[in-house]
């Protein structure tokens, strides 16, 4: 912003000796050239709605997680020696547990805002990838995901993932009994592979669980390998959001070859700024009032010890509910044991995951649209799309429910058996049931529109005619709202190409392109979208017959 | 000799007497009253069988038995022991509803500890079995409150969450949480094992072990608790922190991006 105008003002003066804030300016172009930096993207127009922000509490939570991230690393000791407690913690007092968790006590108890810092850190993860999850849905209903995309949702992707990963990695160092238990579980998936899982685990763990090592390990991942990939996958993220410009939603000026909004500077860097410390004030608010994850509460790990109520964090919620609702079916072979009830979750854990990393490409491979899109897609004109991810999401949904089926038992006072075949049952119903009722949904909103941009909106003033009859005065919608409600494309379904071609030879139809057609007609087939009113259509209605 | 009957008719003479007399019944009583007093004891004891079994045969007989021997509806009595009454009684678990659900829930308690005494009186006349722990039993007076820890972990926790909050057990059944229950009750739970928890009887669990268990108990799950991390959150985990995360967490901070994004610099006011 200053530089801009003191290039600017610099022109009209006087050769005298530049003001201090120029010269800065000057020395630091000469080395970084941040003027035509600067240039280029310091009028970087970002379109304003509530729900671009949602990457930015990723982001700023992200931040937060890494600044308490430092601040605790100086007090943890990653180590499993044994110690005995004589910390100020009375019920765990002559205990004996691992460096790690007396380390984490210690923090908890003697470091100066050590606790706060705790709860920051930890409640900032959980905010985390729940932000990455909201926005991730808001990318995907909003069909953001599109081409030029994908790329940039797969970086997202993987960001959600590896969060995950961090999250759990970052859960387990403690050594509490709380998340040793859900290292044993992971143990347990791990071995649960075919072949190689004994090897992986042996690998993983140094040995027999739980070993000496695993807390040294999952340190070095936690704080430098993963968040290491994150932070490089955070920063090529935000490239691309530069480099492909902010995607907006339709509305009069706006088109796929303009972004309608704020500068970067200085509207939107101020927004930005003011918000992180909204963000980081909302958080310490939380960690400041509500407590998380109490290892003193839980103890230190022993592996012939367990509590009830165990469970991972939220995030890792879906995974325990994949085991929890499976039957456990094992088959032995020759000596060998597969066992199905934990493999098949472990499958399915990635399968769902996958679908969700690979939905823009099957998408386009549908559509068959090679275009760009920086225009947003209301979420009720595209319903297949928006039915298929609310499947998703009841189905993530369902599994948090399974993986919390003692808790549901104990506060409804239902049967934990109950819940578990209500997930069985809903797991695989559920997602059908919300696809059907999503869609109709969709279809039904896009009626509406349809009705208000042909006849108007309904004001609720009721007219009585001469002749006796009531009607409801219509109020025709602005210019601006009918752009609006008609800016939308619609696809035809794909069609299979002729039979035979220009020559008369017939050609192989490949079960691919017929498959092609068949999803294609189930999105954009007759009845799956409302056709939206053509401008003949207002205009005759419009025209003047009288009737509303 | 001859000096105590020259004086025998002074004008204090009788006060003596009498205060010598008066000493000589006190200083008997003092040596005696124990023994009468165990002598009633004895009464007191076949009274209270008494009004147990009238109360037993008035509130519990429908479904124990006339005799205590149990029927189709309930297990015998015979061997529970006065523990087993005193904590099934006094918690209110007893008398059970006609029809309940998985599980004897605890409710208001409908005996008084008098009468519950009597019953339990009644019960242990039927069969030996564990009697009412005393104060000195289960009392916070010696008892190491970490080894409570360990133990309550290794033994407990598995149903009873970590800090004893309560948790699932299968078909509706549960754990209940042992917040706000009395110690004497969780020890008699302990030595007992009502409904579906097992028993630990002194040779598991020593009594030392269960005063432990008490205390740490007592240390980390009742009112003078002291969470150092701010709300507790139901105690119960990942879960609740979860969903504490979702609602306030996120829907804080996205009531916060519609409030900035509310507010923008406007070229035009609409």
């Amino acid at each position: 912003m200053s530089t801009n105008e003191n290039t600017e003002s610099n022109e009209s003066r006087d050769r005298g000796k530049a003001p201090a804030g120029e010269r800065i300016a000057d020395w630091a172009d000469g080395r970084l050239g941040i003027y035509s930096l600067a240039k280029a993207n310091m009028r970087k127009i970002f379109p304003d709605h509530w729900s671009f922000m949602l990457g930015e509490i990723c982001l700023y939570s992200f931040i937060i997680i890494i600044l308490t991230g430092v601040y605790l690393t100086l007090f943890f000791h990653p180590s499993m020696n044994e110690v005995e407690y004589h910390g100020s913690y009375v019920p765990l007092q002559g205990q004996l547990m691992s460096e790690a968790f007396s380390s984490t006590l210690h923090i908890s108890f003697d470091v100066r805002g050590g606790l706060l810092i705790r709860q920051i850190h930890h409640w900032a993860a959980l905010i985390f990838l729940a932000g990455m999850f909201v926005h991730m849905m808001r990318v995907f209903f909003t069909g953001a995901f599109r081409k030029p995309r994908e790329i940039n949702w797969l970086f997202g992707f993987l960001l959600f993932v590896l969060g995950m990963f961090t999250g759990f990695t970052g859960y387990s160092l403690p050594d509490d009994l709380l998340s040793g238990t859900g290292v044993r579980f992971t143990q347990g998936a791990i071995l649960s592979m075919p072949i190689v899982g004994t090897y992986i685990s042996m690998f993983l763990f140094g040995g027999e669980f739980p070993g000496h090592d695993f807390v040294a390990r999952f340190y070095s991942i936690h704080i430098l390998l993963l968040p290491g990939i994150m932070l490089g996958l955070v920063v090529g993220h935000l490239i691309l959001v530069f480099y492909h410009k902010h995607t907006q939603f339709a509305g009069p000026g706006k088109s796929n070859k303009n972004v309608v909004g704020m500068p970067l500077l200085p509207v939107y860097m101020a927004k930005a700024g003011g918000f992180f410390f909204l963000v980081f004030g909302v958080i310490g608010v939380i960690a400041g009032i509500a407590q998380i994850n109490p290892i003193w509460a839980m103890g230190p790990y022993r592996p012939d010890q367990v509590s009830t109520g165990a469970q991972p964090d939220w995030y890792m919620g879906f995974a325990e509910g994949l085991i929890r609702f499976m039957p456990g079916w094992e088959i032995n072979i020759w000596g060998h044991t597969l066992v199905l009830g934990v493999f098949i979750p472990l499958v399915l854990f990635g399968v769902l995951l996958a679908i969700l990393a690979l939905y823009p490409f099957i998408e386009s491979w549908v559509t068959g649209d090679k275009r760009e899109h920086h225009i947003l897609d209301r979420p009720r004109n595209a319903p297949t799309r928006t039915a298929l991810g609310v499947a998703w999401v009841t189905m993530y949904m369902i599994m948090l429910v399974g993986g919390g089926n003692d808790l549901w038992a104990t506060h409804l006072h239902l049967s934990i058996n109950s819940i578990t075949w209500f997930v069985r049952i809903f797991f695989i119903a559920g997602p059908v049931i919300a696809y059907v009722v999503t869609k109709r949904i969709c279809l039904g909103l896009q009626r509406r529109d349809r009705d208000k941009v042909l006849h108007g909106r309904e004001t609720g003033t009721i007219k009585r005619l001469p002749h006796g009859e009531f009607i409801e005065i219509h109020e025709p919608l602005s210019q601006e709202q009918l752009h609006t409600l008609t800016a939308h494309e619609q696809y035809e379904p794909a069609a299979i190409g002729a039979a035979v071609d220009d020559n008369g030879v017939e050609r192989k139809v490949k079960g691919k392109e017929k498959l092609r057609a068949k999803i294609s007609g189930a999105y954009f087939g007759e009845d799956q979208q409302i056709p939206k009113p053509t401008a003949e259509e207002y205009k005759e209605i419009t025209s003047g017959h009288g009737h509303h | 000799m001859k000096k105590l009957s020259a004086r025998r008719r002074h004008p204090l003479a009788a006060l003596v007497v009498l205060l010598l007399a008066l000493a000589a019944t006190g200083g008997l009583y003092a040596a005696f009253a124990p023994a009468s007093k165990a002598q009633a004891d004895d009464t007191a004891q076949s009274l209270a069988i008494d009004e147990g079994k009238k109360l037993y045969a008035v509130g519990c007989a429908s479904c124990h038995g006339t005799g205590g021997q149990g029927t189709s509806d309930g297990p015998s009595l015979v061997g529970v022991g006065a523990a087993a009454v005193d904590f099934q009684v006094g918690t209110g678990r007893m008398p059970a509803a006609t029809s309940q659900g998985a599980q004897v829930p605890s409710k208001k308690v409908i005996y008084t500890q008098a009468e519950i005494d009597q019953l339990a009186a009644f019960i242990s006349s039927l069969g030996a079995g564990p009697s009412v722990p005393t104060d000195a039993e289960y009392g916070p007076e010696g008892a190491d409150i970490a080894k409570g820890g360990e133990l309550f972990r290794t033994n407990c926790a598995q149903c009873h969450n970590f800090t004893g909050k309560g948790g699932a057990l299968t078909k509706g059944k549960y754990a209940p949480t042992l917040e706000g229950v009395d110690p004497k009750h969780i020890y008699e739970a302990m030595q007992t094992g009502p409904q579906n928890m097992p028993s630990f009887p002194d040779t598991t669990l020593s009594e030392q072990n269960k005063k432990d268990i008490i205390a740490y108990l007592h240390a980390v799950n009742s009112d003078e608790t002291n969470n150092p991390g701010g709300l507790e959150l139901g105690g119960l985990g990942p879960v609740s922190e979860g969903l504490f995360a979702w609602i306030f967490g996120l829907g804080a901070l996205i009531a916060v991006a519609v409030w900035v994004a509310a507010r923008t610099a406007k070229a035009k006011k609409s």
